[in-house]
């Protein structure tokens, strides 16, 4: 069962020109909904081409060739709109600002909460839909004890995109509607071509839509300027060698130091003040305790007491035992009952439900440690900080 | 009921004009250019049509108008053309700001090429100087291009006036008349003008036929070559049907012209006074009656036109905001912005072009659908995407 809109209600579906939300059109077409197709144009249209400029070399205009041509088998509407200097700002500037931070960004999330299920949805709401439907992975349903909107894992657990989706308030999941989420992506797949849709058998890009390829070559020409070199210390304040820029890491990375060692060494921390790039051994990158700021709660609307949770710091990882303990200003910790290895600050940690794994309880961003003094940072799992026992 | 408010982009067909056109698509197949006696049909049809088109432009000389594929390759020829066989007298050319791309994108073109391109400024209302013209011409001025009447707002610049100017310092002078001619008399000599573009789509004649008018005399190399047609000015078979579906389009134009002039001026000041009226904010872009009959440009504010012209589409009104192939871009109104409107006022700026086939009801359906829907974006506070910050 698909949870669908009030009946006389329009639906406004975003079009990304691939096959989950080609699908998620159709499926809500086929309940005989009012849908309007949108496609977010997010690159530059209107620019003379360069001398040398071959005709057909652009980043990304099938897209919208390719949404228009389902909505025009599915028989709906289907405008395209220009969100070249919102996604800038929104997506693309939180991108860059993040690693030049030293830290990590999920740029799928704020295009989530900010465009999609932000900007799009008031949109939405002034041309008279009532919600905002996209081709995610995940699925909502109403809480009929607290009334809340919970946000729960997709049916198939390869695909599962409730990571990305985790910063909705209610406001903006009581107006969310994921059609394919209550399918695998089998499922989809045959379902477009049954319907005939043109992009049943068009490949996945699992890349930054933005930044395809090396996002570092994208970063040194968005942001190249401000970017400098910078020194590599270890874990012990001794000088390792030169780094072109924080920008270009992540903590775990272990190509691209050009740094001899006898045993393997890893970016263990990034530090945007002093430009530094601190590495250590594997040992260096694991530990228990991972803060997490601006934290959003779903399924809960207050953190008041510590709750057992399964949590992931990154989306391509299972979730792993942890307890969630509130912290002020909107912070909460997140003590693993086993060691988490290359934690990233500014990757987003989310946490479901130990009872009921599909619910998303909450999440927030990984704060950056603090590092000890004189450079003599030890990030190794402890969980002293925690006070705290797991009971498994 | 459906409301096409867009005849600025395009009109649509005469019915009388598609009967004339028939034959030509039909048994009357000849190719122009052939001896032969279906050759001979062809070519009385097409000078006949030339006869029509330049008689309503009040010439004599027939052999002065050239049939292109639309108004675009009319501002180009006549860019191109000129700039090409005036090489050894100069490389300047002047603009104004508020031209088609088709003139400004040509321009560009040159001015990439090693010619230098001045742009004249608009005044708020978007009237030009006649002075700016007197100071902006040197020796080495080898064009002038002015549009008779803006497609934006319906503005017109003083043709006349530059004309006068441009004859005394034996400077040619080109007009862009895509949107005038239908509308208003356009006659080459009381306008003065050596080059003059047309498009028989914009008067409920077909797309991909228009004409350049080029006065004997006037300096031109062609831009398309392999044939001799068109007096060696425009190579490539004839596109007769064309031809005649664009001159009968002008006829049936000039039956009451001065009539649909005054029909189209009092259905547009009803449809302005309507807004104005029923809602706050509205306000209308450019001078109020130095402008052509069919168009209003208005400012909503405190919304967006993109979103506002894709609301009131999905209510069956057709409008846009500035040119067709402008709207999506992120570039705001060039004609706008050239008036020196606020940024805001631009983004909420909407273009209403009246035409042949629009009634009084239609007006009236108009006028009971727009304000409720402004008024809903307004209180949705839809014109205003998410500022940073707004959601969580």
């Amino acid at each position: 069962m698909i949870p669908t809109p009030e009946a006389d209600g329009k639906v406004v579906v975003a079009m990304s020109g691939g096959v989950d939300s080609a699908v998620a059109a159709a499926l809500l077409v086929r309940e005989r909904l009012p849908v309007v197709g949108i496609t977010l144009r997010i690159w530059p249209s209107l620019r003379p081409p360069a001398p040398d400029e071959r005709f057909d070399s652009c980043c990304s205009p099938g897209a919208v060739e390719d949404a228009r041509g389902v909505a025009t088998a599915l028989g709906i509407p289907h405008y395209v709109l220009n969100y070249e200097a919102e996604f800038d700002r929104e997506v693309i500037q939180y991108f860059t600002d993040a690693y030049l931070a030293g830290e990590t960004p999920n740029p799928c999330i704020p295009c989530n909460s900010r465009l999609k299920f932000g900007s799009l949805l008031t949109r939405a709401r002034g041309w008279g839909a009532a919600r905002v439907a996209t081709g995610h992975y995940a699925r909502i349903h109403r809480d009929p004890v607290t009334g809340r909107y919970q946000l729960r894992r997709g049916v198939d657990p390869r695909k599962d995109q409730s990571y990305f989706l985790y910063r909705l308030t209610q406001e903006q999941l009581a107006a969310a509607c994921f059609p394919v989420g209550h399918l695998t992506k089998e499922d989809t797949r045959r379902l477009a071509a049954e319907l005939g849709l043109p992009v049943a058998g068009k490949p996945e890009s699992q890349e930054i839509c933005f930044a395809p390829g090396d996002y570092r070559a994208y970063l040194r020409q968005r942001a190249g300027a401000v970017i400098a070199p910078g020194t590599i210390r270890d874990t012990g304040g001794a000088v390792r060698g030169r780094h072109p820029g924080v920008a270009f890491y992540t903590v775990g990375q272990r190509r691209g130091l050009g740094v001899g060692s006898r045993e393997p060494l890893y970016v263990i921390d990034l530090d945007p003040a002093t430009n530094e790039v601190i590495v250590g051994q594997d040992r260096d990158l694991w530990t228990r305790e991972v803060d997490v700021e601006r934290v959003n709660l779903i399924a809960i609307e207050a953190l008041t007491a510590p709750r057992r949770v399964l949590a992931k710091i990154r989306y391509a990882q299972p979730p792993a035992p942890a307890t969630m303990l509130p912290l002020p200003d909107g912070a909460a910790r997140l003590c693993f009952e086993d060691p988490q290895r290359a934690v990233a600050p500014g990757q987003a940690a989310v946490c479901y439900d130990t009872a009921d794994p599909d619910l998303v309880v909450g999440g927030g961003t990984i704060r950056r440690k603090a590092r000890g003094g004189n450079g003599n940072g030890d990030l190794r799992g402890s969980n002293a900080e925690c006070g705290l026992r797991i009971a498994k | 009921m459906r409301v096409y408010l867009d005849h600025n982009a395009t009109t649509p067909l005469h019915p009388e004009v598609l009967a004339a056109m028939l034959p030509y698509l039909t048994d009357r197949f000849g190719n122009a250019s052939s001896l032969h006696a279906w050759g001979q049909e062809a070519r009385s049809a097409l000078e006949r049509a030339r006869t029509t088109i330049a008689r309503a432009l009040g010439s004599g000389d027939k052999d002065a108008v050239v049939f292109t594929a639309g108004g675009t390759e009319g501002d180009n020829l006549a860019l191109l053309g000129a700039a090409a066989a005036a090489q050894s007298r100069g490389r300047h050319l002047i603009v104004s700001a508020v031209e088609h791309h088709a003139v400004l994108h040509t321009a560009a073109h040159l001015a990439r090429r090693g010619y230098e391109v001045t742009h004249l400024p608009v005044d708020a209302q978007g009237l030009l100087d006649p002075d700016e013209l007197r100071r902006a011409i040197r020796p080495d001025t080898i064009l002038v291009s002015l549009m008779h009447g803006n497609n934006e707002t319906g503005v017109l610049l003083p043709i006349a006036e530059a004309g006068r100017i441009c004859r005394e310092r034996d400077v040619p002078l080109h007009t862009d008349a895509v949107q005038s001619f239908g509308k208003l008399p356009v006659n080459v000599d009381a306008l003065g003008v050596s080059l003059l573009s047309l498009s028989a789509h914009k008067l409920g004649g077909p797309k991909g036929v228009g004409a350049l008018f080029i006065r004997r005399g006037t300096k031109m190399q062609p831009l398309l070559h392999g044939g001799a047609q068109e007096r060696s000015r425009r190579a490539g078979t004839e596109n007769v049907a064309g031809a005649v579906g664009f001159a009968r389009a002008t006829e049936l134009m000039l039956q009451d012209q001065e009539g649909a002039a005054k029909r189209l001026c009092d259905l547009r000041d009803r449809l302005e006074c309507g807004l104005m009226a029923a809602l706050s904010g509205v306000e209308r872009n450019g001078h109020p009656t130095e402008r052509l009959p069919q168009t209003t440009n208005l400012a909503f504010a405190g919304v967006e036109a993109e979103s506002l012209i894709l609301a009131l589409d999905l209510e069956g009104i057709g409008a846009s905001s500035g040119a067709a192939c402008s709207s999506g871009s992120l570039e705001p109104s060039h004609v706008l912005s050239a008036m020196g409107l606020p940024r805001e006022r631009i983004a909420g700026s909407v273009r209403f072009s009246l035409g042949r086939t629009t009634t009084p009801e239609e007006i009236a359906s108009v006028l009971e659908v727009v304000p409720p829907i402004v008024e809903r974006m307004r209180r949705i506070g839809a014109g205003h995407p998410a500022a940073p910050g707004a959601w969580a």
